[in-house]
């Protein structure tokens, strides 16, 4: 018995060494309920490993020695209460034993209160929404791997499909409450290294936490289906040090500030027709081409096309509409929260005249203004 | 041999499995009450408090989110409260509609921890109604509860979410009516 | 197959397509079962081929997202109620009422009827994929909202093929209990039933009591979609997570429906190639009972990352890690009946060894993820998917192999080629290991299932995994080769085509006569 202890205690260790961070099993993660995840995930594994080797070699056994081709004759024997009630009680036993350590773990991670920082995260078609509770502060995150590699166009990135435009930052060393909600579909945000993965589902919140030991920058992905870009929709977070987090915040503030000021500045200004049409190419590219692709046709009986489309090459208004304000119900969004003036009124430019709509239109940031604020009634 | 009173039987029991999925609606709904299993608060209005605890705080922050292409923008005057309970507060909230035209705004409650949600009484609340903004139409809406003493104490902090929905499209009569 | 030595009885069947359009004869009912499972298989498995394919490189190769998805689903749906489901149903027609000694199926024109709705229901469904806006996109288990306000139009289709598909089960299944209940020879008392008859019995009460529960989730769906109810959808006042607590209080006995018959199959095996009685048959009867019991408590560990209370996360927690006593119990008996056996290794053997070991390795990553706080990481990764198809195709699908290849002798009157039988064994073997192993390791690695692409370091095992996918794939048309030449031609085989086997089957003709057992058999 003591043998078998410390081979079993051996083989939680070996393994670690040998597999830890690899890309074999489990991560260990940064944070003390991960690595608690790891160290149960192994337990249980060692477990069933042994249990596994140990019937099998019976098993085996038996096919060996107890073969027709090596004269055997079949003994008569079919019941015996004493082994069913025996190997009933064993296995019960062993489950008693996995059960308590998984209860403990689990009351840890369902203990959400007194948090240091709350961050709501919204999952839409298909990016994720952070919104800094109490700071003012919340912007999107989307997939940063170009469309050329995923079409293998180009050669693929070290972090191909695991890379945002903006990660979401969280300080080191405190509690961060996570609250999670969808604007559409059910998605599911993860983060194998914090051994956070908790569902978004519209209409509700869900709780989570962590609190991260080391810095550096953890990825994840959405692990729910969610409709067409279900892959493509990673989570990356950047975890800093507590100082450098409150920096960041300031900065993540004034950007706002300035932005907003840009957006002032722009209203006065008259932009050329080149300058929408390129930006918003680069817009297109990034925000519209998994649904309408990059020819503007769209998925036949899915997503509608650009090109030719009654909205795009009709009433310039109704195009900013729904652009603007989205089409509630479908995959199509309000990218008012999530795209500048400018930028909304480059990609309404460019889906003017691009794909053959050739209306000729150029859509001013002003244009999109004056919707937003409600004048053109 | 006859086997009809067996069939009977079986597609009896079929039928009763069939309006058991049916049945699981209301009943999962009460399950939710009893256990809080989905964080979801009553949509009805709530007695008034019995009694006031002095003897601890509650933090209950508050946070909105417009459903992607719902047109309103609505937002707790105050992020947070702290509330003794029993004790009953007012928070202000402020809606907007942002489209220009007429829409009909449903507001669906959810409280987080979820267990929490039977503790927190509204006695007045936006989401018991559907409502009605005009073009742009600017509301002011009071929010009156109190979190019951029998919370457990383990919960400090509660979340009282509300996700605007457009229902528009379901409610025609709604805008009709109140554009006379 | 062919009974045409049956011309000796007093009616034969009929001639030509008429035989099998209006048949009403279990023996032909089963084999229209078991063929159009095969077609099925073969179906769900050009998919895979198409999903493996996608997923053989990063990046997007052959198909776009949207259809990736499509594939997903639609392979899903298929080898669940196309594949496995029929198979089950094929065996309880051919072998049921020769095993008890009855004549037939107690509501044989019923049984007509159950066959011939589901390829209706599976042309409507693959039909659906050639629309515009494609076939059903949003996985086997139709989550709301995304299969109710974000599907396209053709999810009515979805929903009627779903619909057909539960009725012809339920048809099916009502059908075994009268047959079981009512129609047992003289002598053949309950704990004398074989146990495929056994687990083929609870397997029908399951079948009676999720299935509907099933028809009741997509008719939400349907009307939620189309009729403006608001079941699933919290604008209204409903819960998308509702739809998923509806759906696995059927989706998880629905896995015991698929593994059940599994069970019976392989109690009938293993003894007659041990040459020695089950051990414990009362154990195995009870142990199969308490499974189909705990599988009605146990529907919300699929779920444990939609956000449930601690208490619910316990609850669902102990009870999944319960059932996998009763099922220690079982594979303890295999084990316990070869003990001390004159074992031989012929290929209906080979299978079920096969399946006692790689089963119970399912079983094992079944235990694993009933584990709450891991299950968080293993939920919806590689992991699960790996830990399904282990139970799935080296359980449920190496069953029905080992079932083919141990009564196809029966049904055909020809010995099949062992040769190619043991080649399409060890070719299954070892690519469905190459197929389905690493996806463990994928999963752990933290690749989420149902996405077309994935990165870098996922590449390898995907390579891998993918071969042995390609690997497998062609090694069923082995199958197929050896299923088509036994009907055609073979040896001809004995009354009792395995010496150790025990049972009623073995005492009629090979192949059986079109009607067998009109007058009952006395059971001593």
């Amino acid at each position: 018995m003591k043998q078998l202890c410390s081979l079993m205690l051996l083989c939680l260790f070996v393994p670690q060494l040998a597999f830890a961070n690899s890309k074999y099993n489990l991560r260990p993660g940064v944070t003390d309920i991960s690595e608690n995840v790891y160290q149960l995930h192994m337990t249980i594994f060692i477990i069933c490993c042994v249990i596994g080797v140990i019937v099998f070699s019976v098993m085996f056994w038996a096919l060996l020695r107890h073969r027709k081709s090596k004269g055997a004759t079949a003994a008569t024997f079919h019941e015996s209460t004493k082994v069913e009630i025996l190997w009933t009680a064993i296995p019960f036993l062993i489950l008693i034993g996995m059960a308590v350590p998984a209860t403990k773990t689990l009351i840890a991670m369902e203990d959400t209160s007194k948090a240091d920082v709350t961050i709501k995260i919204t999952g839409s078609q298909w990016k994720w929404h952070y919104e800094y509770m109490g700071h003012d502060l919340g912007f999107y995150s989307l997939l940063a791997t170009p469309q050329g590699q995923i079409k293998n166009a180009e050669a693929k990135g070290e972090n191909y499909l695991l890379e945002v435009d903006k990660p979401l930052v969280i300080p080191t060393g405190k509690k961060v409450r996570f609250l999670m909600t969808s604007d559409d579909v059910i998605h599911s945000w993860w983060v194998p290294d914090f051994a956070v993965k908790k569902d978004a589902n519209p209409g509700f919140i869900n709780e989570a936490w962590t609190k991260v030991n080391e810095a550096g920058i953890y990825r994840g992905q959405c692990a729910e289906l969610c409709g067409q870009d279900h892959g493509f929709m990673p989570v990356v977070v950047e975890a800093k040090s507590p100082e450098e987090f409150d920096t960041w915040l300031a900065e993540q503030k004034q950007a706002m500030l300035d932005q907003a000021d840009a957006d002032a500045a722009l209203l006065d200004q008259t932009l050329s027709h080149e300058e929408l049409m390129s930006t918003g190419e680069q817009v297109y590219m990034t925000r519209c081409v998994a649904c309408h692709q990059p020819t503007g046709l769209g998925v036949p009986g899915v997503f509608p096309a650009i090109k030719g489309s009654p909205i795009a090459t009709g009433e310039i208004k109704d195009h900013i509409d729904i652009v603007v304000q989205g089409k509630p119900g479908t995959a199509m969004q309000a990218f008012v929260s999530q795209l500048t003036i400018k930028e909304l009124a480059s990609v309404v430019t460019y889906q003017r005249n691009a794909f053959g709509n050739d209306t000729g239109d150029t859509v001013q940031p002003s244009a999109i203004q004056a919707f937003i604020d409600g004048e053109e009634q | 041999m006859n086997h009809m009173p067996l069939l009977r039987k079986l597609l009896l029991t079929t039928l009763a499995m069939f309006a058991f999925a049916f049945a699981l609606v209301p009943l999962y709904d009460v399950f939710c009450d009893v256990t809080g299993l989905n964080g979801k608060p009553s949509m009805e209005q709530a007695q008034q408090s019995q009694s006031v605890d002095n003897s601890r705080e509650v933090t209950v922050s508050f946070t909105t989110h417009a459903q992607s292409g719902a047109p309103f923008k609505v937002s707790a005057r105050q992020q947070a409260v702290v509330v003794k309970p029993g004790e009953m507060s007012v928070v202000t909230f402020a809606a907007a509609n942002t489209s220009d035209q007429a829409r009909v705004m449903q507001a669906i409650p959810s409280v987080s921890p979820g267990l929490a949600a039977k503790y927190l009484h509204k006695l007045a609340c936006f989401c018991f109604d559907q409502q009605t903004l005009q073009a742009n139409e600017q509301q002011e809406y009071q929010l009156r509860f109190y979190v019951d003493p029998a919370l457990p104490p383990e919960y400090e902090e509660l979340t009282l979410s509300y996700t605007l929905f457009d229902i528009s499209a379901k409610h025609p009569e709604s805008l009709v009516a109140s554009a006379r | 197959m062919s009974t045409a030595a049956a011309t000796h009885e007093h009616h034969g069947p009929a001639t030509g397509i008429k035989r099998w359009l209006f048949t009403t004869n279990h023996k032909d009912i089963g084999t229209l079962y078991l063929l159009f499972s095969l077609l099925m298989f073969l179906t769900g498995g050009a998919m895979a081929m198409v999903i493996r394919a996608e997923l053989f490189q990063p990046g997007l190769q052959l198909v776009d997202p949207h259809f990736f998805n499509q594939m997903t689903t639609v392979h899903g749906l298929i080898m669940v109620f196309g594949a496995v489901m029929p198979a089950f149903t094929g065996l309880a027609n051919w072998m049921i009422p020769m095993m008890i000694g009855a004549p037939d199926m107690a509501l044989p024109r019923m049984n007509n009827w159950s066959f011939w709705i589901l390829p209706f229901a599976f042309a409507i469904l693959l039909m659906s994929l050639f629309m515009d806006g494609g076939g059903p996109a949003f996985g086997w288990t139709f989550y709301a909202p995304l299969s109710t306000t974000y599907s396209n139009d053709n999810t009515a289709l979805f929903v009627f093929a779903i619909h057909i598909m539960g009725a012809s089960s339920i048809m099916g299944a009502i059908n075994v209990i009268v047959t079981i209940v009512n129609l047992r020879a003289p002598g053949m008392k309950w704990m004398k039933l074989p146990l495929f008859v056994w687990t083929w019995l609870i397997t029908a009460f399951l079948l009676i009591a999720v299935m509907p529960v099933l028809a009741g989730a997509v008719t939400m769906v349907l009307t939620d979609k189309y009729f403006g109810t608001d079941f699933f959808n919290a604008a209204g006042g409903g819960d998308p997570v509702m739809f998923q607590h509806i759906f696995w209080f059927f989706g998880h006995p629905e896995v015991y429906i698929m593994i059940l018959p599994a069970f019976g199959i392989i109690s009938t095996i293993v003894p007659t190639f041990s040459r020695k009685k089950l051990f414990g048959y009362s154990s195995m009867v009870y142990a199969t009972a308490s499974i189909a019991l705990l599988s009605f408590v146990v529907w919300a560990h699929h779920m444990f990352t939609t956000g449930m209370p601690l208490a619910g996360e316990l609850f669902f927690m102990y009870s999944t890690m319960l059932i996998s006593v009763p099922t220690g119990v079982k594979v303890f008996n295999w084990v316990a009946t070869m003990w001390r056996g004159s074992i031989s290794f012929e290929a209906p053997m080979m299978f079920a060894i096969a399946f006692i070991v790689l089963f119970t390795l399912g079983g094992f990553s079944g235990l694993m993820l009933a584990i709450t706080p891991v299950d968080f990481q293993y939920h919806d990764t590689y992991f699960v998917v790996a830990h399904f198809h282990y139970v799935l195709v080296t359980g449920a699908v190496f069953s029905i192999m080992a079932a083919a290849y141990y009564w196809l002798p029966k049904w055909t009157g020809h010995m099949y080629s062992t040769t190619l039988a043991k080649w399409h064994f060890w070719m299954s073997l070892i690519s469905v290991n190459v197929l389905f192993f690493p996806m463990h390791f994928v999963g752990l690695a933290g690749m989420p299932r149902r996405i077309p692409d994935y990165a870098l370091q996922f590449a390898d095992f995907n390579a891998i995994i993918s071969i042995g996918g390609f690997a497998f794939g062609l090694s069923q048309l082995l199958f197929v080769a050896v299923v088509f030449k036994c009907i055609k031609a073979g040896e001809k085989a004995p009354a009792k085509v395995w010496d150790g086997a025990e049972g009623l089957e073995w005492q009629v003709a090979s192949p059986a006569p079109y009607h067998t057992f009109e007058t009952p058999p006395e059971v001593k």
